[in-house]
């Protein structure tokens, strides 16, 4: 019954609408991010977005953090020959006018030393900091632990 | 004369044998899918959350949707987690013939954090086995997967797993049946358990 309720909770309360807002910085515009609800605060978070380099040289995203996490890091989730593991990025390029995702089964953030567990509905402020762009801030919308992604009108694929 | 006619026969052996070794390995690459083999049945003997030890024969005239994953994994198991649970909803009341499991290959560190409530929240019909190492091993084996540990001292506790991320479809009769890769559309997974259903 508990379990109903719950469920039946995470389903009604998935409306996203902050994952769906564009954050733009000079030339980057980010949107999509968004992070999945956690069982309390001793397993490690996620964090995806999508960010746009809309403008005319290469950067790359360097690093993130937030009050959220004590030790949040760049991932990726590479599958090789069958075997998936999750070596740390030390930084994700984002090419002169590219798109890059942060998404599940590719680079995402992982949020380690979590503060408190991540609830669904809420949300927490993120300092992305790319290497010529500077630093760039933005919330964090929390999703159900189900969630596959935002769903939003006019995503950024 | 001699020579050449010694010399076809070396040839066609060697034909032969690089064709064998090409069929070979075309089997090698495909199996265990399963379909024209020998019944290909992976076992397990695991203890669930509870502690009441779980075996293939307890699931008998089920489908079993096995995904070998650790709960302290913050993007792939999810995911794939949420798939599944999609999928259990979506099959609505034929949901009853398939039974999720989610095996732990980091059983000790998984019990310690709660492999039931991780489980339930993805959906209340998964259960989640976690076992001692070398069940663990056996298990995996059997299934003819493959997982590591592997020391990283910027992940919590100072290590990480690698493991096969996709989930394993076995019949109600035991039988391996196949697998889908990791990344493989809900969707696509539900199509294939209803036209077996």
């Amino acid at each position: 019954m508990k379990l109903l309720v719950f469920t039946a909770l995470i389903l009604t309360l998935a409306s996203p609408t902050l994952a769906c807002e564009t954050v733009t910085s000079g030339e980057m515009a980010i949107e999509n991010a968004w992070s999945r609800a956690t069982i309390g605060a001793n397993r490690p978070a996620v964090f995806y977005v999508a960010i746009t380099n809309a403008g005319s040289s290469d950067d790359a995203l360097i690093g993130i953090a937030t009050p959220a996490a004590s030790m949040p890091m760049l991932h990726q989730t590479v599958v090789n020959e069958g075997i998936a593991s999750m070596p740390h990025a030390m930084s994700i390029p984002i090419a002169a006018g590219q798109s890059v995702q942060l998404a599940p089964g590719g680079y995402h953030g992982m949020l380690m030393g979590l503060t408190e567990a991540l609830k669904v509905g809420g949300n927490f402020p993120m300092t992305l900091t790319f290497q010529n762009a500077g630093d760039v801030t933005i919330n964090v919308e929390v999703l159900s632990i189900r969630a596959e992604g935002p769903d939003c009108e006019t995503d950024g694929q | 004369m001699r020579l050449t006619y010694l010399q076809k026969i070396l040839w066609a052996a060697a034909a032969l044998a690089s064709l064998a070794f090409g069929a070979w390995q075309f089997a090698g690459a495909r199996a265990p899918s399963g379909v024209d083999e020998a019944p290909f049945r992976p076992t397990f003997a695991l203890p669930d959350a509870e502690g009441q030890m779980r075996t293939p024969a307890d699931f008998a005239g089920k489908y079993l949707l096995v995904f070998f994953g650790f709960t302290n994994c913050p993007d792939v198991c999810p995911t794939t987690l949420a798939e599944v649970a999609q999928i259990m909803d979506d099959l609505g009341a034929q949901s009853v013939e398939v039974q999720p499991l989610f095996i732990s290959i980091d059983p000790e560190r998984d019990r310690a954090l709660g492999l039931a409530e991780f489980t339930a929240a993805f959906h209340p019909s998964i259960i989640g086995l976690a076992g001692e190492g070398a069940q663990t091993r056996a298990a995996a084996n059997s299934f003819h997967i493959f997982f590591e540990r592997e020391d990283d001292v910027t992940a919590p506790d100072g290590y990480s797993m690698s493991h096969s991320p996709a989930l394993y479809l076995i019949g109600p009769d035991g039988d391996w049946l196949r697998q889908f890769t990791y990344g493989t559309p809900a969707a696509e997974i539900l199509d294939d358990l209803q036209s077996r259903l």
